[in-house]
């Protein structure tokens, strides 16, 4: 007991050098070893697995608990990137030097049928997620048979993600149906599927967005610097910051200016669906500082959410992650 | 750990105020024991839970602003206080629910106070959801209790409490809500509180902690009430703060890991991984491998930045072991002093989860920790009416029923009664067709101990016996409709098969029922309870070396899908003798469609009890093309190659 109380002070030394409150670790550990528990079950259970890697926070967190979870090996299933070509520069820089690191394939597929019409989120709205990354995640499963797919989500995110399970099944045709779900007791999960039913596994669904930046501080994780303030070209648009990561790709509307402000972002997704915060929380410990006082939840700042009410919902029944 | 370590309060989890002092908890178990708090909310939209539910997630500070702006806008559209903010939608995920004003799915909600995290699962309390409750109420440390003031201990609430009890969850806290409707009145508050009390006691549930509350207000959910100064005890956010977590109890229990993967990345390296269930494991403690029994020692607590010179209850971890030995996905790893027991039936609780209603002597597969194993359910002892506690007799369970149930497994499990022990108690049903879960269960006790059931080796090996057959064992199943031709077409394979000087018996189905299985009629359970006698004797006649033709109608494919797994593997071929409805009916060879048809004859395959073609059956006979006499022809070939 003894010995665990000098690591756990060990573990805290280190956490405060970047303001991890230590009243953090408890249920950090709690959520880290719940999280594990969920990756191994499905792998001893299911026969082709994957993960969703998206190259934000939530991915790197996931991919860091896989990689604990089957040490000393490395995890047992290749990282699955559902391209849109529309991510931030930054993302693709990170993506495949950390699938390489964690000693993983890296699969990166991109739906042809979007790629060949030139589908773009400027000119097609929500078909842009449509096609690209419902339809595109729908290819990639399919052709490479995957059975179950992990991802990042988590309930705190969005209303219809609260009620979602942690291990979730999908019908052929990858339509999510909410009143079919299954009863998830104890720790528990059912990873048994019918012929042409897939699961969605979401090993962070009992994390909160402010857990998930207190763990990649205290265990040093390495994410996309789009999380830290600093000065960037952007646009303001529809009421979002839009940050103007390929000038030659955005074209401006009668109007507009590029001016630069000085902002971070909270979640990630195609740059010219990321809506941008004003902030001056340009280190770990100044966003988890700024969060503290948080106004704003994390999915303020994503333009597909906002499209209807219940956008979250119906996306999800048509097969969107 | 807790919130009273003297590490947690070193840095609050949220804004700036310390938190108050409290008595330090045993420090070395709240080092190891995690932190987050589960709880259960129980009551329904008229008590007003979901509203007590915002209340207190918004009174900690927990919601951002653009939240509070949703909520304002979905309070102004779906809301039911006039415009005012209505924290009960904060809780309605799904637009359909929204619609009918319900909530009818267990959600989670994540949040902390300055103290603590806290993961809340809200069940509704609309009858018809038991499953939900039961399903929220399975992980959690604290159940919250609802009442309405002015509608006092109703018989939803007795439920509740009582389905708090049968989950075994070990706080309960009994919120009297709605006070200013009773005007803040003592004695009502006092007398709500003691009738609950006492209806606690009856069904052996702990003692709860009232607190009298009027949520939309925040009077004692965070604040501390001044309408009702006369109330001494904590606010509901001081007692949430100090519950201690399940994973504490456990820490205290002895070791029990339930391997979960075994990891092998190298010859020279074997790890067992798995969430500690309870107690601890260091290096060197002698363990016991279950169910084999077997001996070991740990070597090595393995981690990714390190090994570790201990582990606790709560913590997923991998060890490895200084002896080689059988140890896999299943097996238990336990204190090698205070092992669990090891059994093959059992009486157990269920709580049905199923649309369709359980159907006894039918194999599920049953998940219990990290065993998988085949399992069937007899007819239930007894079904509980929940809102009287009322024993009454019942054949099946229902959707949301409870009862007791005896349940055997097709081999010895690792278990312990889930009083003492969620992790080795509590399982789940799977229904083998459609995969679903169907049933939550709690193991009470070992009918009886696998250790005094010996399988008596035999000396010859049913290899032996083929081998001086000089022939391969074989189970021929013959399935379709009554009057598909089965009898006829198996009569002439076995002829043949004589006459070829091979060893044959036939296992009729009209026959079996003149002895084997007189007592048995045509209801499903019956059809189940006959198919699996049938199955056994068959088993036995392929281990004599037989090759075994069994004809019967043999409506369910979970059942045929049972036999095939009391064979090894390639011994059983299914045969489907494909005639259809319309053809059997019209040469009705004994007159039963007709008598059926008459409604002369109930539970007839293909009339009023339906039949599960095979999806893919080993040989497939259309007798509307194929003459007996060449589908016999053809299934001799086939079995002898």
């Amino acid at each position: 007991m003894q010995a665990r109380l000098r690591e756990t002070e060990a573990v805290t030394a280190a956490a405060r050098a970047v303001g991890v409150p230590a009243a953090c670790h408890a249920h950090l550990d709690g959520l880290e070893a719940e999280s594990i528990h969920i990756l191994r079950e499905v792998v001893a259970e299911c026969r082709r697995p994957v993960m969703l890697y998206s190259v934000g926070k939530d991915s790197a967190v996931m991919l860091h608990l896989a990689r604990k979870a089957f040490f000393p090996a490395p995890p047992p299933f290749p990282l699955l990137h559902v391209d849109t070509t529309w991510k931030f520069r930054d993302m693709y820089a990170m993506r495949d030097a950390a699938a390489r690191e964690a000693g993983v394939e890296l699969i990166v597929h991109r739906n042809p049928d979007a790629l060949a019409r030139g589908i773009n989120p400027f000119d097609h709205g929500p078909l842009h997620t449509a096609m690209w990354k419902t339809e595109g995640l729908k290819q990639a499963l399919d052709r490479h048979g995957f059975d179950a797919a992990f991802g990042g989500a988590r309930r705190d995110e969005e209303a219809s993600r609260a009620k979602e399970r942690v291990v979730s099944v999908r019908a052929p045709g990858h339509r999510w149906d909410p009143k079919r779900q299954r009863p998830e007791l104890w720790s528990l999960y059912n990873c048994q599927t019918a012929p042409g039913e897939t699961l969605r596994v979401f090993p962070l669904s009992n994390w909160t967005e402010l857990d998930v930046w207190h763990y990649v501080a205290r265990e040093g994780l390495e994410v996309v610097p789009l999380y830290f303030a600093a000065p960037r070209p952007t646009v303001e648009r529809d009421g979002l910051i839009l940050m103007v990561d390929d000038p030659a790709r955005m074209p401006l509307r009668p109007g507009e200016r590029v001016v630069e402000r000085t902002i971070r972002f909270r979640s990630l997704g195609c740059w010219p669906l990321s809506g941008a915060v004003p902030s001056e929380a340009a280190t770990l410990a100044d966003v988890i500082a700024e969060m503290e006082r948080g106004t704003t939840s994390e999915r303020h700042g994503r333009a597909i959410d906002r499209e209807e009410p219940a956008a979250m919902e119906r996306k999800k029944t048509e097969g969107y992650f | 750990m807790r919130p009273q370590d003297p590490a947690a309060r070193a840095g609050p989890l949220r804004r700036g105020a310390p938190p108050a002092a409290a008595a330090p908890a045993e420090p070395a178990l709240a080092a190891a024991a995690p932190g987050l708090l589960r709880i259960i909310t129980c009551g329904s939209v008229d008590d007003g839970k979901s509203t007590l539910i915002g209340r207190l997630i918004h009174d900690c500070g927990a919601l951002a602003a653009d939240q509070l702006a949703t909520l304002a806008e979905d309070s102004r559209r779906h809301g039911t206080r006039g415009g005012e903010l209505d924290f009960a939608l904060l809780f309605d995920g799904l637009s359909a629910e929204r619609e009918q004003g319900i909530t009818i799915d267990v959600a989670y909600r994540g949040f902390a106070s300055r103290k603590r995290r806290f993961l809340l699962a809200d069940a509704p309390g609309h009858e018809q959801y038991t499953r939900n409750m039961v399903t929220g109420a399975s992980t959690a440390d604290v159940a919250i209790i609802l009442i309405d003031a002015a509608r006092g201990v109703r018989t939803q609430t007795r439920r509740h409490g009582f389905l708090v009890r049968l989950l075994g969850v070990r706080h309960a806290i009994l919120a009297v809500n709605k006070m200013d409707l009773a005007g803040f009145d003592p004695r009502r508050f006092e007398a709500i509180a003691g009738e609950f009390a006492a209806f606690a006691r009856e069904i052996g549930l702990a003692a709860p902690v009232a607190i009298p509350l009027v949520a939309p207000a925040g009077d004692n959910v965070v604040s501390r009430s001044e309408r009702m100064g006369w109330y001494e005890g904590p606010t509901l956010l001081e007692e949430l703060e100090r519950v201690p977590v399940e994973a504490e109890a456990a820490l205290g229990r002895p070791l029990r890991l339930p391997v979960q993967w075994v990891s092998r990345p190298r010859p020279d390296f074997r790890g067992y991984a798995g969430l500690l269930a309870s107690g601890r494991v260091r290096p060197g403690d002698r363990v016991r491998i279950l169910p084999s029994g077997v001996g070991a020692t740990v070597a090595r607590v393995v981690a990714m930045e390190g090994d570790r010179s201990a582990a606790y209850a709560g913590q997923s971890v991998m060890v490895t072991l200084a002896e080689e030995v059988d140890c896999s996905r299943g097996d238990v790893i336990a204190a090698a002093d205070d092992p669990p027991e090891v059994a093959d039936r059992f009486e157990a609780s269920l709580v049905w989860m199923g649309d369709q209603p359980l159907l006894p002597g039918r194999q599920m597969t049953m998940k219990l920790a990290t065993q998988t194993v085949a399992a069937t359910v007899q007819p239930p002892k007894y079904r509980l009416n929940i809102d009287t506690l009322e024993r009454l007799a019942a054949r099946t369970l229902g959707l949301n029923d409870i009862g007791v149930v005896e349940l055997a497994t097709d081999r010895p499990i690792v278990f312990a009664p889930y009083a003492e022990d969620r992790t080795l108690g509590g399982f789940i049903l799977i229904d083998r067709e459609t995969r679903a879960t169907v049933a939550a269960g709690m193991l009470h006790f070992a009918l009886r101990r696998a250790h005094n059931i010996h399988w008596q080796a035999l000396d010859v090996t049913r290899e032996a016996r083929a081998a001086l057959k000089g022939q391969a064992p074989r189970v021929l199943w013959f399935t379709g409709l009554s009057g598909a031709g089965k009898s006829t077409i198996a009569n002439l394979v076995d002829r043949k098969l004589h006459a070829l000087g091979r060893h044959s018996f036939l296992l009729d189905g009209d026959n079996v029922r003149h002895g084997l299985c007189r007592d048995l009629g045509f209801t499903d359970a019956d059809r189940i309870e006959n198919i699996r006698r049938v199955g056994e004797v068959a088993r036995l006649m392929a281990d004599s070396g037989l090759i075994v033709i069994a004809a019967f109608i043999s409506p369910f494919r979970a059942e045929r899908e049972m036999v095939r797994s009391m064979l090894p593997p390639g011994e059983f071929l299914e045969i489907f003798i494909d005639t259809p409805l319309e053809e059997a009916e019209r040469r009705d060879v004994k007159g039963l469609y007709a008598k059926a048809r008459a409604g002369r004859l109930a539970n007839f395959t293909g009339v009023d009890s339906p039949y599960e073609p095979p999806a893919a059956p080993d040989i497939r006979i259309d007798t509307t093309t194929t003459s007996a006499e060449e589908a016999a022809e053809r299934i001799v070939r086939a079995i002898l190659g």
